[in-house]
């Protein structure tokens, strides 16, 4: 298991391979459909401090509000991240995102453009929610939460050994087109 | 029963859906473990997956955050009336989304508005069946976007995937579908089938597949012998739990028929997460119980 702390640099992020487990501490911001159109649609401005050597995490968490106000990660599993697709490497580009998590893998334009600017994208298991909402350690703040909505804000969160897989890394290797390639030799027997 | 207790009842089957993971599916992920092999990612994973509902149950925490769209089916007697029941359905809901078991997950599609309690149009989803029978018997299933995106509809016959008017046709739509979601449906799923009807019964009638239980056998031996083909070959594949490689892809494939136009024949897929979330009760005077 590797130890990885938030912020970090494209120097660290090009040391890890696909296939490495790693151990993720530190601050992160959640983002998904509604966070990525407005990300590349705007100049960000909400956000665009605290994903600067950042993660992202493709994640829409249910949150619980105290009688205090203070919010509380109830259930946070990764939401699929191919749907992002269009918008991911722009994003890395952009905001100087030094990952991206969530789950089923991305395309090619992702996969590029971690190799290009020293970025990973990690696989958080999904459906582990319960499990996973216990990395995160505290809600440090919200945004955009009136506009997106609770599954669609971006949550800023401090994270304590979030565990996640490097499936695609920073030299061009993505273990999902591996598994899908292997696969697609079976499907070929079994259709055509 | 008066309108509190029935709202709390459907409030009970909501937790108990979202938390509590259901003793078949537990059951094939157990065996699973098993086949895949001490020491392996997927045994992990999978085990990771068992130690996560461990958790969400003592905690009475969602078991994933995507607590889905609600379906209810309920067959309901001459003591009831659909409105009283919708009635107490929509305030159930809206409770269980106050207390956490539900994430806020209807969204306008106009405006990007999300309700805030998962009440909206064509939400929750309550399919109704009278019966003569006095008293209740609910079905409730949860299902999550990233299974619902990888569910699919093909129309025989099919020349991509070369694949006619017959089972053999219907097999290599089942295994594309599969094929085709990878790990993003959150695998090992199960998978639903609807065979013939017409576009919007074909999808629907897949969907209440799933409410089988994963250990039956079906009733129809030809297709009963369809869903094991196709699991055995659907778990050759080797994509694996979450897409990362292993024996076990899907869990279960569970096949219905339906009559159809003699120009149309659709085979629809309803793929359902690993966190297959479904809860039962049954209602006969003042008494309740689930399943």
């Amino acid at each position: 298991m590797i130890k990885l702390t938030l912020p970090t640099t494209p120097d660290e992020i090009r040391k890890l391979k696909a296939g490495d487990e790693v151990s993720i501490t530190g601050v992160m911001v959640t983002a998904r459909d509604a966070a990525h159109k407005y990300l590349v649609e705007t100049e960000g401005e909400d956000v665009r401090d605290l994903l600067k050597g950042s993660m992202i995490y493709h994640c829409g968490p249910v949150v619980r509000k105290g009688d205090d106000g203070k919010y509380t990660f109830v259930a946070a599993g990764p939401t699929t991240s191919i749907r992002e697709e269009p918008y991911e490497a722009a994003v890395i580009d952009k905001y100087e995102v030094r990952g991206v998590i969530g789950k089923g893998g991305m395309g090619g334009d992702t996969l590029a453009a971690c190799g290009e600017h020293g970025s990973v994208y990690l696989s958080a298991i999904g459906g582990i929610a319960t499990t996973l909402a216990q990395s995160v350690k505290e809600v440090l703040d919200v945004k955009k939460l009136e506009e997106f909505g609770v599954p669609e804000a971006f949550w800023v969160i401090r994270v304590e050994n979030f565990p996640a897989v490097v499936t695609m890394d920073s030299h061009g290797v993505s273990l999902h087109d591996q598994i899908e390639k292997k696969s697609r030799e079976t499907y070929d027997k079994l259709v055509k | 029963m008066d309108h509190k207790e029935l709202t709390g009842h459907f409030l009970e089957l909501i937790r108990r859906a979202s938390t509590v993971v259901p003793p078949d599916v537990e059951k094939a992920i157990r065996q699973g473990i098993e086949n895949e092999g001490e020491g392996t990612t997927a045994a992990s994973t999978l085990t990771l997956l068992l130690e996560n509902c461990d958790k969400a149950s003592d905690a009475s925490t969602p078991i994933c955050q995507d607590t889905g769209a609600l379906y209810f089916f309920i067959d309901y007697g001459p003591d009831y009336r659909q409105k009283q029941l919708r009635e107490a359905i929509e305030e159930a809901t809206a409770e269980a989304t106050a207390n956490y078991y539900l994430r806020p997950n209807a969204v306008d599609s106009v405006t990007g508005k999300n309700s805030g309690n998962n009440l909206g149009a064509g939400t929750p989803i309550i399919h109704f069946h009278e019966r003569d029978e006095d008293g209740l018997r609910v079905r409730l299933m949860l299902k999550g976007g990233g299974s619902e995106n990888v569910s699919l509809q093909y129309k025989l016959p099919d020349g991509r995937l070369k694949a006619g008017r017959d089972m053999d046709g219907v097999r290599k739509c089942v295994i594309d579908a599969i094929f085709q979601a990878q790990g993003k449906g959150c695998s090992p799923g199960v998978v639903g089938v609807g065979i013939g009807g017409n576009r919007d019964t074909s999808y629907s009638g897949a969907k209440e597949q799933l409410l089988r239980d994963l250990g039956d056998t079906n009733p129809d031996p030809e297709l009963a012998k369809f869903e094991a083909q196709v699991l055995a070959e659907a778990n050759s594949l080797g994509i694996g739990p979450m897409g990362l490689g292993g024996k076990t892809t899907v869990l279960g494939v569970k096949a219905g028929a339906m009559h159809r136009l003699p120009a149309c024949f659709f085979v629809s897929t309803a793929y359902v997460c690993w966190a297959y979330r479904k809860a039962f009760m049954s209602v006969k005077g003042s008494e309740v119980s689930y399943d």
